[in-house]
């Protein structure tokens, strides 16, 4: 680790004034920016803490729920609100990490968690666009297993490791953000990138830019929605695929639907193709199949992760599935 | 090999066949174990006590100090600098920054690291103990890809580990044996393990397979595998003036003092390693390159150090298990009787170690084939030295075996226990040695009874619980009696009723120290309070492994021998007026803190009243136990028959393993409560190695890709189903205590009994392991 400054904010203003010294990052409960650290992938020259801002998680005037950047995990996925409204957060944070880390780790933090390729983590060994621009991919030719089948690029196959974001995705959820030149709202769609040429530039967030909030809209459909997670043991493990997914029937037909894939892409991924083929059609085994096979139309695996469409492919319909019972 | 060396093998073949054959002829009671130990037959007293584990409340309040926890004056940390590429030489490196960082003592490479005799290897001379012989720090060469390239003091671990990476260096690389098939191809070579050739050939095996009426012949593959003990392995060390005195996280601390005093040219005697608590070894805690890179610094500068490995440097340093590429090949008559078995295959070790996996070996004394052929060869790669794992052999061979085992009982229609039970030999079917004692049938029926495995339809795919497949499955585990030579022990009796026992053993978690504290207070006839065993520390008697589950067995033949001279000793003291008067040693034995006729407990006199008469406060002995020849007069095993419910999902193919059961017969368990544990931790490994663990080494740099508990995946809480664990404790009559090891047996037959719940769950024979759900789809 390399010797950093700490500073503890008590607002945003001071945050942001803080954060005006090149190099620092801002500080959540430090789950994964520790880590990287340690393995001095990232090399801050100061951090400043911001667990001490708005960590409070209340109904919007609209009927949402915004939540506090420095919210814990565990707040989150335990308030009643959550549960009853969007159980598919909840049921993401709890298949995530261990208890231990869920009581550290901040929401806005989560946002902002780096890929768990184990050639991003080997810095001394390994090449790495994303951790040194230009340097070369050594995971596409590597053990590639956990790495992405959609939106990936020549650059870059890593995968985003969190579990919150692929439900955050599948509901529509803003991002609040706050820089020196003022206060702005995100499309929670629009926060991560796709790696193209850059797999550095994970977000479109400006250089200081902070995350106050996040909003999830009134969203009715969200109150019968689920998220699962398949991995390679029952605890303790990313996903290798993962789904959330809320689904609103009438009459046997497909109302509306929301779905999100996680472990698949650069970025928790909006399965928009496979919605728009299912609203309208019969709420059946078939219909889910074929709005999975949409889907991953695009799907271009690597030498070790063929079998995540397939995977894919299975746990979309059965989890479709599984949510029409309840449904109607 | 010249002639001459070739002439001298074969005579010392000639010489070792001519011993090992009289030693299988002798009269039983010539033979160590041939008189049974007298232990077996006490009943009541502490043997057989589920007692907990006396260090337990010490470990609870974290007041046990492990190896980076003894604080020493004027202490510096430290930090090591590995290599990145697999062979090669460092053509530049660049240590200025990190000596200019803050809090910096010393930055050591080959450049200034003091002089160093190479390490004796393990196994190249009775007390050697090094897992490679790489010279360490003293060239540019780099023969593994992380390998230590240079180490960094500074006051405080952080500063230690930031100077680290600012370490910079350039290599000149070349072309490395890195890949596993390339290899193979080019030719692969004979193995030997311990001595002996890796190869058994009774009949024509290959014959006998070509003509059998029904046949399984199958490839496995086992990846490799790296130790992950809970403590890292650590030393906080210091010389003063030319003595060194190490606190290491070691299994052999006695090997390892010496082999540390051979690198730095000492008298045996100035290395001193003290290594009271463990947080286990299973095969990695004996001597690495990190404790002589340590002690080499600390003497460069001049102060203490403790370095700690980080888990990924253990990853680097410390060998694991090898890759195996098994064929299993069986020939049957229609009724299930074996006429063929081959077991043959390759793995990979290096040039610089001595171990092939010797997967083989449970194969030996498995089955009564009449046609055997055994062969192990292997390839060397530039990697880290694998190394000793939790049953190196048994663990993987084991899957290989039991699982073609699993597809011939298929094949035949007959129910995979009674295939087993109807090839049950008579005698070791390689060697023709008796069995010491065998009773795997009576743990087969025993645990397929307390399983309920009648109810298992053979069919595969004919259970399901709504989305999950589910599956019984079982295998045979096995692994050998042990007793390594060069044990010895002390006992100091005093007047009052003490005993002092003194052994250079070790406790790693297994449960050691509580259970010789109750067989040596069942030996002396004392109260558990007023025995003491010490142990972990280089200085006490004998030359003691923690290793090929033999400690229990080497401990017990050192105490059994340190006991005999110490009765020889107190009927000496006790003269012609104690009751004991003309009596030999071995018609008394130890009853309520003194001596009595073993027949007639009557004739009695406490130690009290011998000491006192004899006006001594103490009586010290030290013995050393004959050499372990019962080995080669009896096989002797340990078995289990292991028992799984596996659950598959239908949709994902993920896996949850939902009942386990293990029936052992491991002659007679000293603490049933110490023994359960390392049962059921030896299955939790075994459930790793089915369905998760896996190296990734990535053949094109020669690098572990997968060095964290994040992505090297031992199973969490969550994979582990209750393990119901069993056991015939029928003495064995030939091993100290009547007990033989029961470390490592756990981890096998485990793997092919998760392989066969999984094939009789969804009809799909996995014959690569781990089990990962794409596997499965």
């Amino acid at each position: 680790m390399t010797p950093f400054r700490y500073e503890r904010a008590a607002d945003s203003g001071e945050a942001l004034r803080h954060i005006a010294v090149s190099s620092a990052k801002y500080l959540g409960g430090g789950t994964n920016l520790i880590d990287l650290m340690r393995e001095t992938i990232e090399r801050p020259a100061a951090l400043i803490d911001v667990t001490a801002l708005d960590r409070s998680i209340v109904e919007t005037p609209e009927g949402g729920l915004r939540i506090g950047a420095a919210a814990t995990n565990t707040a989150l996925a335990e308030h009643r609100l959550v549960r009853m409204r969007y159980p598919a957060i909840a049921r993401a944070i709890v298949a995530g990490a261990s208890a231990q880390i869920r009581n550290m780790a901040t929401v806005g933090g989560n946002l902002l968690q780096r890929t768990r390729c184990t050639y991003f983590y080997d810095n001394e060994g390994s090449r790495c666009n994303k951790r040194n621009p230009g340097q070369g991919c050594d995971a596409i030719g590597g053990f590639n297993r956990g790495h992405a089948i959609l939106g990936a690029s020549d650059a870059c196959v890593a995968t985003h490791p969190s579990d919150l974001c692929v439900a955050l995705a599948a509901f529509e959820a803003v991002v609040h953000l706050e820089s020196r030149s003022g206060a702005r709202t995100l499309p929670f769609a629009e926060l991560h990138r796709l790696p193209g040429d850059r797999p550095d530039a994970e977000t479109l967030l400006d250089a200081g830019e902070l995350i106050t909030a996040i909003e999830l809209p009134p969203l009715p459909i969200a109150a019968r929605s689920t998220y699962r997670k398949v991995r390679d043991r029952a605890s303790y493990a990313f996903a290798l695929v993962s789904v959330a997914a809320a689904l609103e029937i009438d009459d046997g037909m497909v109302k509306d639907v929301r779905l999100a894939l996680g472990g698949v892409a650069h970025k928790p991924w909006r399965a928009l193709n496979a919605e728009a083929a299912l609203r309208g059609q019969r709420a059946d085994a078939a219909a889910f199949a074929a709005a999975a096979t949409a889907e991953l139309a695009d799907a271009r695996p690597l030498a070790h992760n063929v079998f995540k469409v397939e995977l894919a492919r299975r746990t979309i319909a059965a989890v479709l599935g599984g949510l029409v019972g309840e449904a109607t | 090999m010249s002639i001459i060396q070739q002439g001298k093998a074969l005579a010392q073949g000639l010489v070792q066949g001519a011993v090992d054959k009289a030693v299988a002829l002798a009269p039983d009671s010539w033979v160590p174990g041939g008189v049974p130990d007298p232990l077996i037959r006490h009943q009541h007293g502490h043997i057989g006590k589920p007692l907990s584990r006396l260090d337990g409340p010490l470990k609870v309040a974290g007041q046990a100090p492990f190896a980076a926890e003894f604080p020493i004056e004027g202490m510096v940390y430290a930090a090591i600098a590995y290599s990145t590429i697999a062979k090669g030489r460092i053509a530049a490196l660049d240590t200025s920054e990190a000596e200019a960082a803050p809090g910096v003592m010393l930055v050591m490479t080959h450049r200034n690291a003091p002089r160093l005799k190479p390490a004796p290897l393990f196994m190249s001379d009775p007390k050697a103990a090094a897992g490679d012989s790489v010279p360490v720090l003293q060239d540019e060469r780099i023969h593994w890809n992380g390998q230590p390239i240079a180490i960094v003091l500074a006051d405080t671990q952080e500063q230690a580990d930031h100077a680290k990476s600012l370490i910079h260096a350039r290599y000149a690389e070349e072309q490395a044996a890195i890949d596993f098939a390339a290899e193979k191809a080019r030719g692969t070579s004979p193995s030997q393990f311990m001595g002996q050739p890796m190869h058994n050939q009774i009949g024509d095996a290959e014959a006998a397979l070509a003509a059998a009426p029904v046949t399984v012949d199958a490839s496995y593959r086992t990846p490799r595998h790296n130790h992950n003990p809970i403590e890292l392995h650590a030393v906080t060390l210091a010389w003063s003036g030319d003595t060194l005195r190490i606190h290491d996280a070691q299994q052999s601390v006695a090997h390892s003092a010496w082999t540390i005093a051979q690198v730095f040219e000492l008298p045996a005697e100035q290395v001193v390693i003290t290594s009271p608590y463990v947080g286990g070894g299973f095969g990695s805690k004996t001597l690495w390159q990190h404790q002589i890179i340590a002690a080499a610094a600390a003497r460069v500068a001049g102060r203490p150090v403790r370095l700690v490995l980080t888990r990924e440097g253990v990853y680097r340093t410390v060998g694991g298990r090898s890759p195996t590429e098994q064929r299993v090949a069986l020939g049957a008559e229609p009724d299930g009787r074996l006429t063929a078995l081959i077991h043959s295959g390759v793995t990979a070790k290096t040039a610089h170690n001595a171990m092939p996996e010797p997967f083989i070996l449970p194969t030996r004394s498995a089955y009564a084939a009449e046609n055997i052929l055994l062969d192990v060869r292997h390839v060397e790669l530039d990697m880290i030295s694998n190394t000793f794992m939790r049953a190196p052999g048994e663990a993987v061979g084991t899957f290989a075996l039991e699982c073609a085992l699993d597809e011939l009982a298929e094949k035949l229609g007959i129910d995979p226990i009674e295939l087993r039970i109807r090839n049950e030999p008579e005698k070791d079917p390689t060697n023709g040695l008796p069995f010491s004692s065998r009773h795997i049938v009576q743990a087969w029926r025993d645990g397929a009874e307390r399983f309920g495995w009648s109810a298992r339809n053979a069919v595969p795919r004919s259970m399901r619980d709504g989305d999950w497949l589910v599956g019984l499955g079982c295998a045979t585990a096995t692994y050998p009696y042990y007793r390594m030579p060069g044990g010895a022990a002390r006992i100091t009796l005093t007047r009052d009723g003490h005993a002092t026992v003194d052994i250079a053993a070790h406790e790693m978690g297994m449960g050691t120290a509580t259970v010789q504290t109750q067989v040596s207070a069942e030996r002396l006839g004392l109260p558990m309070e007023q025995v003491a065993f010490n142990y972990g520390d280089s200085t006490l008697p004998g030359l003691v492994l923690a290793g090929g589950s033999q400690q229990t067995a080497s401990i017990g033949a050192s105490v059994i021998a340190a006991y005999n001279k110490l009765v020889a000793e107190l009927l000496a003291l006790a003269g012609n007026n104690s009751p004991l008067a003309g009596l030999k040693p071995d018609e008394v034995g130890s009853l309520n803190a003194g001596l009595c006729k073993l027949d007639d407990p009557d004739r009695y006199e406490s130690y009290a009243s011998i000491l006192g008469r004899a006006q001594r406060e103490t009586v010290r002995v030290e013995a050393e136990p004959p050499r372990p020849l019962e080995t080669m007069h009896w096989s002797m095993h340990s078995h289990g028959a292991m028992f799984c419910e596996v659950r598959v999902n239908a949709i994902t193919g993920e896996r949850r393993v939902s009942r386990f059961l293990g029936s052992f017969d491991c002659g007679r368990i000293l603490n049933p409560k110490t023994a359960a544990s390392q049962f059921r931790g030896g299955i939790i490994m075994g459930l790793g190695l089915a369905l998760m663990e896996e190296t990734q080494f990535d053949e094109r740099s020669g690098r572990i890709m997968n060095p964290s508990f994040a992505e090297y995946h031992v199973p969490v809480h969550m994979d582990v189903p209750e393990i119901d664990v069993i056991w015939t404790d029928i003495p064995d009559p030939h091993a100290p205590m009547g007990g033989r090891g029961i470390g490592e047996i756990g981890i096998t037959g485990t793997g092919a009994a998760v392989a066969n719940a999984v094939y009789n769950a969804t009809g799909k024979r996995v014959r690569d392991l781990p089990i990962t759900l794409d596997k499965l789809l």
